[in-house]
């Protein structure tokens, strides 16, 4: 490999290390903007408890430097690559892995990653086929963004695939993200941001609603058909009551955000992915000549 | 909805059953950290856990720690699970060890409730993500059991101030888990219709 692509392997490194530990301490001002929304709306004691509870932990991590959650989650980062980034992907993946494991080492950070069958530990939240990396490329670019989504299991194992058939309609996929936010109760930490993902294939859905989970809280999709969807779904969640951590109250959810895909005539899949009220999220845009700006959201 | 101060492990039972489904609860005390690998141990390989557990205050964690050259562990960011994975257990952590306290996040089913009210136990709302005020209420690790299961391990810590946490699901067969899903799932029948 050349110098320079060795010097660049190494900022992509360096920028993953430093975002993996940044997005676990430091939550987004979006996010804090809309919890302080939340607070000011719930009616509910319990409800209003928690979210107290939550801002005065946001405000500790702040001052002690600490994580806001221990759940240092699975890494998954989302890549934005230009083609003519002087980096190939196989080498960014390697920055990545790396970057997440001397995080793990060096904060120290919790170590999550296990064998799925055997669930022996694999070492610092890295593994076979650890990190999680979303790939997309962009014509026209020399530059590389990263984005870094630690997530927690609590809200993971709240995801749900349903193959609505066509004559579901949309009435099927509202009435399947209804169902699936009140079945997860309390479970996955709300209020939080409900990721949905609609048409594709089944797989394909579940990447969307993940991606959907990502982005800046209350963004609306660009199909305005999709973004009053967004708006009617996040007003019917925050009517069933489910409220903060599931105690009950007025706030479910902080924001619904859904991505879609054109799918098959005979396609109608919906997919759910929940977010923790620690939505965490932290970006990086790495030059093609190796410089790291840690300022860049998308 | 009252509010409460109870120290563990404890030796009289009224504490318990003073508490109301609601009631908001400060910690003082000893508490026990454990999780799923630790009870799969206990319950279904059968291993006798080293550390006494009556009158215990369990916390469903596995925190991240830093070990010191002693062979101690010093914490680093400490916070809790989501219990309903781990119901399963509640039953015979009353019954064969006598605990009375189990805290966590995201609350227990409705199978949860009945031991409790049989055994006198109550079940914790902690406010799950809230690790970094959490932590700084965990005053030290006095011990850790079966470190082989890291994290997984049986942790004692020493609290102060433990919480707000809030009674889930009290010893005389309420559960605010069960309130609002049995209100939600009226909810939804009226959400539907306007769908």
């Amino acid at each position: 490999m050349s110098a320079v692509a060795t010097d660049l392997q190494h900022a992509v490194e360096d920028a993953a290390a430093h975002l993996y530990v940044w997005a676990l301490s430091d939550i987004p001002q979006d996010l804090r903007d809309a919890l302080a929304e939340a607070q000011k709306r719930e009616t509910s004691i319990p409800g209003q408890r928690v979210l107290s509870t939550i801002m005065k932990n946001v405000e500790i991590a702040d001052d002690e430097h600490n994580l806001v959650c221990q759940d240092t989650g699975i890494a998954v980062y989302t890549c934005r690559v230009g083609e003519h980034f002087p980096l190939h992907p196989t080498r960014i993946y390697e920055a990545l892995k790396h970057g997440t494991e001397r995080a793990t080492v060096e904060h120290p950070l919790r170590s999550n990653a296990v064998h799925t069958i055997t669930r022996e530990n694999t070492g610092p939240n890295t593994g076979y086929r650890l990190p999680i990396v979303h790939w997309e490329f962009i014509a026209d670019w020399d530059g590389l963004d990263v984005k870094c989504v630690p997530k927690g299991s609590g809200s993971e194992n709240m995801s749900f695939l349903k193959m609505c058939v066509p004559a579901d309609g949309v009435k099927g996929i509202k009435q399947f993200v209804l169902e699936s936010i009140v079945g997860a109760g309390g479970k996955p930490c709300p209020p939080g941001i409900v990721g949905v993902g609609i048409g594709g294939s089944a797989d394909y859905a579940m990447y969307l609603a993940k991606e959907a989970i990502a982005r800046p809280v209350g963004t609306r999709n660009p199909d305005p058909i999709v973004a009053q969807l967004e708006d009617e779904l996040y007003g019917l969640l925050n009517e069933t009551g489910i409220g903060p951590m599931g105690l009950g109250g007025d706030v479910t959810v902080l924001q619904c955000h859904i991505e879609h895909a054109d799918t098959h005539m005979t396609l109608n899949p919906v997919a759910v992915n929940y977010q923790c009220w620690a939505a965490r999220r932290a970006s990086a845009h790495i030059s093609a000549d190796g410089d790291i700006d840690f300022d860049r959201e998308f | 909805m009252a509010t409460h101060e109870v120290t563990f492990p404890i030796t009289d039972e009224r504490e318990i059953l003073k508490l109301r489904a609601g009631d908001e609860v400060t910690v003082q005390g000893h508490i026990i950290g454990i999780r799923d690998r630790t009870q799969i141990r206990i319950f279904d390989q059968g291993v006798e856990p080293p550390m006494d557990l009556r009158g215990a205050f369990l916390l469903h964690t596995a925190p991240g720690v830093r070990k010191l050259e002693d062979g101690r562990y010093e914490k680093v960011c400490i916070g809790t699970t989501t219990s309903a994975r781990m119901v399963r257990f509640t039953e015979p952590l009353g019954a064969q060890y006598g605990v009375r306290a189990i805290c966590g996040k995201g609350g227990f089913p409705d199978d949860a409730i009945e031991p409790m009210r049989k055994l006198g136990m109550v079940y914790f709302a902690i406010v799950g993500g809230a690790a970094a005020l959490e932590t700084t209420q965990i005053e030290e690790i006095e011990e850790v059991a079966w470190e082989e299961l890291m994290p997984e391990c049986l942790w004692k810590f020493r609290v102060k101030d433990f919480g707000p946490l809030t009674v889930g699901i009290d010893a005389h067969g309420n559960s605010l888990y069960h309130d609002v899903q049995s209100a939600a799932q009226e909810k939804l029948k009226e959400l539907y219709a306007r769908l």
